[in-house]
Order: structure tokens, then C-alpha cells, then sequence
């Protein structure tokens, strides 16, 4: 029976929807204390003294330390794995703040208590002397002369520049029909995962330590907490129990995981800290917070000639594991699914007094995409041609494709994906409606947006990662075990957050060996049963993570094959594999199952001369290539002119991710993409003020949309195989990066009769009014 | 999240629970919690006593009172919204009830301890003070009621003594020739309005000849329009009405809106409701 590509029910949800997961916050060991971290509430602040006297007189109270208690304590400071140029500045950025905070959230002192309310209470009681100091928190801003500088030994606060450029950008520029530029905003996103961040840490009679951690990257915070706490790699394990989810924002090793485990050391008790919501707003990576320059060069027939963009990306105060390598994440994307033969990308990181940024789903790709996709409409509008058809003329049509900014894109049906878009949209049906409410007037006009869009994902090809100077590889593994009685534990080195994995893998694994999927177990997301391993993120975990699996099956089968074929003294080739079962060639009635070859391997009673016993392998698969997902994204809006209140009322997706192992899992991908794409459209803005405070610190004034804002989505997919043995191409990111452009090109283009040509990121009822309003005045 | 230390009482009856505001310092009551314990969890409230008054369930009605539909105050919004008395005599009502927050807000908040909060940007108060209610208080010398409009007196602030208790809200039945529509502009389904307006008119010759219109989150306190009940009174057609909304209001600038955009949304949204309640 085969089980890829049928919807099975997700094997995690029926204990998570009960309640019975096993989050970081449930889990308590004997004699834990509480950790609660004090944080500055200015924007930048010298720190002249810290008062912990009351704090620690405060009832049920262990221990209490500023940051220059704690200073000894670090091997090393927090560091960034991407530093993307030879002199990009890296300022040390330790757990606890020691003489001056550097953005509002920005920790100074920490309390340790017998429960986490009175941790809390107690943290209140600490008095910490601030000499405020100048702030900024604008990108532009801080890089105008005279700006406050988030650390004034750099000088400055560009923290690098970054350019990948073909030949003659400018002359082709020059030589073009019609030149278009177009500025964009994209404001600073929340990623808002239902559990926030939480450790637990416990150090061992013999300083061995375990931490568990709401975290996506275990082998990695193991990696860096080595680095940061001067303890061997080989004493620590990092557990990940049960993640609820993450968006990017728990890849990385944030101060109170190292924290937690050195106030484990100093008090000889376990410590547990769980973050609260407005902490998290503080305290955990933002997104996006970039500005563009973008233009566009093409023929009056429509053929895109260049593109050249510019961007400022705010770092927030410190870098974070990559914060300055999320740009580049999109840096190959400016081109996106187009055949545009000149380029030009230039990324100026900039530090301003404001939360870290870092990835959050599409980590760079959302961010081209949604600037190219807009400049397309733009163009459109420049040259009188429908988005469409400008789209159409400009789709790359043969694979692979080797594009100006020097990669290659494996796989993809770009026209395929178009044309199912606009089967299921009904564009006909959907200009109709629009043309009857203008010739109305009607006061809810309708709009229809396109966004064309390909992905990079499938993170990475270790060599390509070597050459941008990240600083470790991108490969993964897995091992897949048969136990002697013939059921299977697959051990991956991804580490899960909500995606199904455990439901996918078993997928993969149950029809190549013909065993049932529910004989298989996956195990994952601890670092002492997955050695290696590179963890979940960029939607590698199947298009990196499923392919080692595959390679660890099929070593397994051949290490089976070996002793089926010693077994039944036939030669190996002799043998066929199917369902399970290894028949001889011919003679179909000699054969003996898998299961019974996991039994022999065990017994050992008469195994091949020199083979090891048991059936256990492991494989790692480092790609050659990223992924390409790509598809085609529709989106239509009902605007209110009278009020600027914009409603989406379609919203179709057509995706080529591959083959699709469990279609249910991928649409869900698709769908929770998308929202969080619509959300920036239409919704979620971090706002700064002037001064560096952050003005939107709860789910009041964050507005993360509900079911209740968003359409039932349509999607379909359209499929090429990806070059790897699996054909799988990635889906966490798809609707993430698709989906923002294509709702607020809709928004444009219910306007662009009264001629409304842009909207600023998000599209609130305000901004949408002001639009029209400009544009009657 | 985790809220300041805090005693807890549970009021016997509202008797027991006007004693205990009485004896209590700093006390404050506890209905459906939806209001007050969000803020105390930011620690932006600071009580160092919660009366839980959630166990009155005596206080949880909705009953023909002759003229008028008497509410109970600790009628959860999900109660109010679907009261058949309401419907049918008062629909404006149950109909605002149905709009406030979320499903789970409406299954716990309460009509009594919406309004005792007091805040601008909630949908009943406005509702409550269009259709000129009366708000039945009961504090140690007994009840003693007191007309919507004298009622919500600042932001987050009611006419109500530190040791009364909101017991019930009383609001008319409308006659056949009346109409009402509430038009609520929020960002989102669960949000705070950023502008509603609440419209309660007698309809006559297919136009309004008198409105009462309640504006909600234009200023401190809701708000009646009283320029553009003045201007249907006088005769005028409802979009000429319908501009005087903002005459008189102080709305609040923030990151839903800015206090201009609420002024042109209160005029868009008045002319709306207006011409819905006249359309019945």
C-alpha cells in the first residue's frame, strides 16, 4: 500500500489538540527555581548602577545579578554565524547588558525565585540607575549624518554593504524603452509562535549539562553554547520537546538559554524561565524592517532588460545567530521566475536601537518578492499592458535556468502554475464584477492582484554557504533502525515546530521499506538520541532532512539485500525489492520480507562474512542545489472608498513544491503561508516611535489577523519533479512569500481607476483612504 | 502576564458585595474578568483586592419590565445577544452585544461589567446612551438609578461611588415606527471599534423625523451627536445631518487611527447607520 501522497491524519496532533503535549513550560524537575529578566525600558541607556538589595530581600527570592556579575561568567559573547562580508561589524553582545542597554527589551539584570510569580514580583524591585541616551530606530535615520550611534566605538552605524552585480547593469539601464523606480517600505514584523521561548537547564554532578529549549535548532544551540559557556560540546544536550512553532524566530541562541544554565551552576538547582507575551514582543526576533530602491528597465514590448535594487536592512541593536545574511537569503530572488538577463542587488545593513531582526518565514525572499512583484504592476501600468500578459511575456520557460545572478533553478512550469491560476480565479468572471462596480460606482470596489513568484529553499548546499561566508554547512541526516522484531525508528537531524514531520517522515520511510506506517517511530529534536544534525528552517527539513532519509532507506535495503541474498544464496542482482519483500528474479516464490532480513541481522546466526550485525544506517545528504518551489498567487479585495476599509475576499494559490508526500500537511503550509503573507498586507505592523520605544507590545495593538478576517483559500498545485530522489522542493515558505504582493497589488488595482498607485505596508483603512484622497486632491 | 499579588473575595450576594467594597481598600469587582484581568496581567491595574462577583447568577436576566427591557448585570454578552426580548423590543441591544470582542469575550463578559469599565472604544456604552437607559446601582443605603447620560463621566470612569455596584441596566422598548442600526469600523473581528455609531430613529415619510445617535471611541466618554439629532429634528436629509457628527467630539489618535480619520469615519458612519435604522 502506498502512503505518499495520501492525506493521512498528522500522527502529532491528536495528543496536542488534547492537550497532552510536552512543552518546555511543563515540564518541572525537583528543586527548580525561576528565572525572571529585568529589561531596560529605554531605547539606548548608560547603565550607572544596579540595585538588587530589595529584589533579593523580596520574599521567596535565591538570587539576584546585574550583568557585571555575570560578565566573568561568558567564554565568549552571543555570536552571529553570518558575518557577510570581511568587515562586517560585530559588536559583542552578551546575555545580560553590562554598562549600556541598546534597544528597549535589551536585559540588564536577572532575579531567581522559588516559583515565576514571585521571580516576577521581584524583578520589579530592581533599581537600575539609567542615564538615557539618544535613540534611533528609523534605518534611514540612522544612517543621516549626526545620527545617534546604537554603539559609538563602531563610528557608525552601517554594519556592512553587500553587492552582487552582473556587467553593464548601468548601459542597460541606459539603452531601455521605459525605465521604472519605485520606493517601498516593509515594516518590522512580530512572529508571534503560540509558545513563546522557554528553557529549562540542569547541570549535572560533573558539569554535564541538558537544556531543554523551545528552540527549532538544538544541534546548533549545542554548537554555540559551547562557544558562549567555554563547556565541550560533548557534556551539553539540548532537548526540543514539543515546539510551538516558531516562524524563524526560535533558530537562535538567544542570552537566557546560556543564562539559564550558568544560574544552574552558580545555585546547584535546576532554573526554568518562560517568556510572557509582551517579553516576546521585546525580546524576540523581529522581521523585515527594510526599505528598497527598485528599478526596472525594459523594451516597450514589455521584455524586462535590468533590475537593479537597493535596500537598507535594519540589524536592530545587535546581530542575532544571522541577522545580517537574511537579505541575502533573497539576493538571488530580485529576478524571481523571470528571465531578466542584467542585475544588480546592493544590501546596506544598518544598526538602529531596536529589537534584533532575524529570520522570520521567507527570511529575504518575502522581502524581494514583494518588491518585484509590486514593480511588475508598476511596469504594467507604465507600459498601458495588462500585469498579466507582462508577466507571461517575461516567465523563464526552460529548466534548468541558469540566471544573470549566477544560479541555477533546477525544475519548474512557471506558464503551467499561470494558466491553472487563472482557471480556477475565473479572471473574466472576477473583471466583470469589477467593471459592473465601476460603471455603478459603487462604494466597495473590487480589486484583483497577481503575484508570480519562485522561492529559494532547501537550505543549503554546504559549498555555496561556504562561499557567502556562512560558517557552518547546510547538509542533514538521518538514521533509519530496525529493531529486530522488524518494527523502524528513523533518528533526523530536523527538528520539528508544528510542520508534521513525524507523520511525513513515517510516509517516506513506511512505503520504500513496504513496513506500515504506523511501524515507524520518529525520533528527533535531542541531541543526544540525533548526533548530527542541522536542524529546521528555509524549508529544508524535507528537501534536505527527507532526502538523507531516503539515502539511510535505501543503504538499509542494501545492507538487507546483502543478507536475503547470503540467505538464499542467490547473487544480490538476482534479487528485486518490492512491498517489502525481496523476491529472486524468476522465481517468485523464493523471497523472505524485510522484516525477517532485521531479524537475521540481529540473531547474527548466519550473516555474510565480516558484516557487522543489525540493520541500522545513517546517511547524511548535502545538496548540490538549492530548491525552487514556485506557482503562481491571485488575490482579490473588496475596498471600501468611503472608509479605506479593505476586505480579502479570494485568495487563490497555485504551487509547484514538488512532489507533495502528505497534500494535507502542504496545504495546511500553505494556508498558515499565506496568512501570515495577508497579515503583512492587509494587518501586522511593529511600530517604533521616534524615540526607539515600541509601540505595539500586545496582541491588542499587533494585529495578527483570525480566521475571521481570511477567505476559505483555494489552492492547487501544478508539479515538476525537483532534482533530488524524493522530487520534493520545500512548501514551509511558498505562501509567506507569495501572497503580500498579490494583496496589495489587488488593492492598487481596485483604486487604479480613480489612479491610486501605491498603498504603504500594511494596507490599513487609513492608509487606503489617505491614497484615495491624495489622488482626488 | 503574571499579575501583581492580590487578595480575593467572593460575594454571597450583591449585598455582601457592596459590604466588602466598603470594608476593602483599593477593591475592585470581578464579573466576567474580560476588561480587568487583561489589564492586571500587564500590570497596568494594580487592585489589591478582587470581589469576585461572578457566583450572583441572580443578578443574570433579561425581563419585561413594562415599558421598558430590564437587563441583569452579569448577563454574559452572548446571553444579551441572544435574548428574544431583546429582538424583539430592543434589538439594537442584542444585536451590539453580538458584536463585542470574540466568541470566547462574549461567552464570559458581562453587559454590567462592560459598562462599569467605562471605556470609550466599547460598543454597549454608546449603544445604551443613544436609547437613553437607565442604570440601576446598589450601594449601602440601597439602589438608586442613574440615566446613561449622566453616567459615563471620563475615560474609564463612571458616576458610579467606590462602594456601588452596577445590579441592572434598563433600556426602552421601541415602537413600530422605530429603526436602529449600529455600524462598527474595527480593524479586525475581535477589535475594539475604532468608530461605531449607534443610530435609534422614528422613521416617518421614508425619512428620519427624530434620532438619537451615540458615537463610540470619538472621545473620553461615548458620546451623543447631538448636531445631528438636532439637524433631523430640524428637517434636514440624513447626509446633510450626517457631517455634524464630529462636531463636538475629542477622538483619540493611535495606532488604529488618527483623531481626523475617526472625525471623517464618524460622519461615514453616522450617515450609514442613520440611513440603515430609516430603512428598518
Amino acid at each position: 500500500m502506498t502512503v505518499v501522497g495520501t492525506p493521512i491524519k498528522r500522527r502529532e496532533d491528536e495528543a496536542l489538540l488534547r492537550g497532552r503535549g510536552s512543552f518546555v513550560d511543563n515540564l518541572t524537575l525537583p528543586g527548580t527555581a525561576y528565572m525572571a529578566v529585568v529589561r531596560s525600558p529605554y531605547p539606548a541607556a548608560r547603565i550607572v548602577s544596579v540595585n538588587l538589595d530589595a529584589a533579593r530581600a523580596a520574599e521567596g527570592v535565591i538570587a539576584a545579578f546585574s550583568g557585571a556579575d555575570l560578565a566573568d561568567e561568558w567564554a565568549g559573547p552571543l555570536p552571529c554565524a553570518w558575518l557577510v562580508t570581511e568587515d562586517t561589524k560585530n559588536p559583542p553582545h552578551y546575555p545580560v547588558a553590562i554598562d549600556v542597554a541598546r534597544y528597549q527589551g535589551d536585559p540588564v539584570a536577572v532575579v531567581v525565585a522559588e516559583s515565576r510569580a514571585l521571580a516576577k514580583d521581584a524583578a520589579e524591585l530592581v533599581e537600575v540607575e539609567y542615564e538615557p541616551l539618544p535613540a534611533v530606530a528609523d534605518v534611514e535615520q540612522a544612517l543621516s549624518d549626526g545620527a545617534p550611534l546604537v554603539h559609538e566605538e563602531l563610528g557608525t552605524n552601517e554594519c556592512y554593504v553587500w553587492k552582487l552585480e552582473t556587467d553593464g547593469i548601468q548601459a542597460a539601464i541606459d539603452a531601455a524603452d521605459v525605465v521604472v523606480t519605485r520606493r517601498y517600505r516593509q515594516p518590522r514584523l512580530i512572529p508571534n509562535a503560540i509558545e513563546p521561548r522557554g528553557v529549562l537547564a540542569q547541570v549535572g554532578p560533573t558539569g554535564d549539562v541538558t537544556l531543554w529549549s523551545a528552540t527549532q535548532t538544538p544541534h546548533i544551540q549545542r554548537f554555540v553554547l559551547q562557544l558562549v559557556l567555554g563547556i565541550p560540546e560533548a557534556k551539553i544536550r539540548v532537548i526540543a520537546p514539543d515546539v510551538g512553532g516558531g516562524f524563524g524566530s526560535k533558530i537562535q541562541v538567544y542570552g537566557e538559554g546560556p543564562l539559564a544554565i550558568v544560574l544552574a551552576r552558580r545555585l546547584g538547582r535546576p532554573v526554568k524561565w518562560t517568556e510572557e507575551r509582551s517579553e516576546n514582543y521585546l525580546g524576540t526576533i523581529h522581521g523585515r524592517d527594510v526599505v528598497h530602491e527598485v528599478t526596472f528597465a525594459a523594451t516597450k514590448e514589455g521584455k524586462i532588460t535590468a533590475v537593479r535594487s537597493e535596500a537598507w536592512c535594519a540589524m536592530g541593536a545587535y546581530l542575532e545567530l544571522v541577522t545580517p545574511g537574511i537579505p541575502l537569503l533573497g539576493a538571488w530572488l530580485y529576478s524571481g521566475p523571470y528571465e531578466i538577463p542584467n542585475y544588480s542587488v546592493t544590501f546596506t545593513g544598518v544598526f538602529t536601537n531596536t529589537t534584533p531582526t532575524d529570520a522570520y518565514r521567507g527570511a529575504g525572499r518575502p522581502e524581494a518578492t514583494y518588491v518585484l512583484e509590486r514593480t511588475m504592476d508598476a511596469l504594467a501600468r507604465e507600459l498601458g499592458m495588462d500585469p498579466v500578459e507582462l508577466r507571461r511575456k517575461n516567465l523563464i520557460r526552460e529548466f534548468p535556468h541558469t540566471m544573470a545572478s549566477g544560479l541555477t533553478i533546477d525544475s519548474g512550469d512557471y506558464h503551467a502554475s499561470l494558466d491553472r491560476l487563472l482557471e480556477v480565479l475565473d479572471l473574466d468572471a472576477v473583471r466583470a464584477e469589477q467593471a459592473a462596480r465601476r460603471e455603478r460606482g459603487d462604494v466597495k470596489q473590487l480589486g484583483v492582484g497577481f503575484s508570480t513568484y519562485n522561492e529559494m529553499c532547501g537550505l543549503a548546499p554546504s559549498r555555496i554557504l561556504g562561499a557567502i561566508r556562512y560558517a557552518v554547512g547546510g547538509w542533514d541526516s538521518a538514521t533509519v533502525r530496525f529493531q529486530p522484531l522488524g518494527s523502524v525508528q528513523v533518528v533526523v537531524g530536523t527538528s520539528p515546530h508544528g510542520q508534521g514531520h513525524e507523520t511525513t517522515f513515517a510516509q517516506i520511510v513506511a512505503d520504500r521499506l513496504g513496513v506500515g506506517v504506523d511501524e515507524v517511530e520518529v525520533l528527533h529534536g535531542d541531541t543526544a538520541i540525533s548526533q548530527l544534525g542541522m536542524d529546521t528552517y528555509g524549508s529544508r527539513s524535507l528537501a534536505v532532512g527527507g532526502i538523507a532519509l531516503w539515502q539511510a532507506t535505501e543503504k538499509v535495503i542494501a545492507k538487507a539485500r546483502a543478507i536475503v541474498a547470503h540467505q538464499l544464496e542467490v547473487s544480490e542482482d538476482d534479487l528485486e525489492f518490492a512491498d517489502g519483500t525481496f523476491r529472486v528474479k524468476g522465481s517468485p516464490d523464493r523471497s523472505m520480507d524485510i522484516k525477517a532480513a532485521a531479524f537475521a541481522a540481529h540473531a547474527a546466526h548466519n550473516l555474510p562474512d565480516g558484516m557487522e550485525p543489525g540493520l541500522e544506517e545513517t546517511a547524511t545528504y548535502d545538496p548540490a542545489n538549492f530548491s525552487w518551489p514556485g506557482g503562481a498567487h491571485a488575490a482579490v479585495v473588496e475596498v471600501d472608498t468611503e472608509t479605506g476599509d479593505t476586505r480579502l475576499v479570494r485568495y487563490v494559490a497555485v504551487d509547484d513544491v514538488g512532489r507533495a508526500i502528505n497534500p494535507m500537511i502542504v496545504d495546511g503550509q500553505v494556508h498558515g503561508g499565506l496568512a501570515q503573507g495577508i497579515a503583512a498586507a492587509l494587518y501586522e505592523e511593529g511600530v517604533y516611535d521616534a524615540e526607539g520605544n515600541l509601540l505595539t507590545t500586545t496582541m491588542a495593538t499587533y494585529l495578527v489577523p483570525s480566521a475571521a478576517e481570511l477567505p476559505s483559500f483555494e489552492t492547487d498545485r501544478t508539479e515538476t519533479a525537483a532534482d533530488n530522489p524524493l522530487g520534493v522542493k520545500g512548501v514551509g515558505e511558498t505562501g509567506t512569500i507569495a501572497s503580500a504582493p498579490a494583496v496589495v497589488n489587488a488593492v492598487v488595482d481596485a483604486l487604479s481607476h480613480l489612479g491610486v498607485t501605491d498603498v504603504p505596508l500594511p494596507a490599513t483603512p487609513e492608509r487606503v483612504w489617505n491614497a484615495i484622497q491624495e489622488v482626488r486632491s | 502576564m503574571i499579575p501583581a499579588p492580590f487578595d480575593y473575595e467572593v460575594a454571597e450576594s450583591p449585598e455582601h458585595a457592596v459590604g466588602l467594597l466598603r470594608e476593602r481598600e483599593d477593591a475592585k469587582l470581578l464579573a466576567g474578568g474580560h476588561s480587568l484581568l487583561p489589564a492586571m496581567r500587564l500590570r497596568l491595574a494594580r487592585p489589591a483586592c478582587l470581589i469576585d462577583i461572578g457566583r450572583l447568577s441572580d443578578l443574570s436576566y433579561v425581563r419585561d419590565v413594562g415599558d421598558e427591557i430590564a437587563i441583569g448585570a452579569l448577563t454574559r454578552h452572548k446571553d444579551v445577544a441572544g435574548a428574544p426580548l431583546l429582538q424583539e423590543h430592543c434589538g439594537i441591544v442584542a444585536y451590539a452585544a453580538g458584536q463585542v470582542g470574540d466568541p470566547q469575550v462574549r461567552h464570559r463578559g458581562t453587559i454590567g461589567g462592560s459598562l462599569s469599565h467605562g471605556d470609550p472604544a466599547s460598543d454597549l456604552p454608546a449603544v445604551v446612551l443613544a436609547l437613553g437607559g437607565t442604570l440601576v446601582a446598589r450601594g449601602p443605603s440601597g439602589e438608586r438609578s442613574i440615566a446613561a447620560s449622566d453616567f459615563f463621566t471620563g475615560v474609564f470612569e463612571t458616576a458610579l461611588a467606590p462602594d456601588e455596584m452596577l445590579v441592572e441596566v434598563r433600556v426602552p422598548k421601541l415602537g413600530p415606527a422605530s429603526g436602529w442600526a449600529y455600524e462598527k469600523l474595527s480593524r479586525r473581528a475581535q477589535d475594539w471599534a475604532t468608530v461605531a455609531v449607534a443610530a435609534v430613529v422614528e422613521r416617518s415619510n421614508g425619512g428620519a423625523s427624530k434620532a438619537a445617535v451615540g458615537l463610540t471611541n470619538m472621545g473620553g466618554t461615548p458620546l451623543r451627536a447631538t448636531a445631528v439629532e438636532e439637524a433631523i429634528a430640524g428637517g434636514a436629509p440624513i447626509a446633510e445631518a450626517a457631517a455634524h457628527a464630529a462636531e463636538g467630539t475629542d477622538p483619540p489618535s493611535d495606532l488604529a487611527a488618527s483623531a481626523d480619520f475617526r472625525r471623517h469615519l464618524a460622519r461615514v458612519l453616522t450617515r450609514r447607520a442613520l440611513e440603515r435604522a430609516v430603512a428598518g
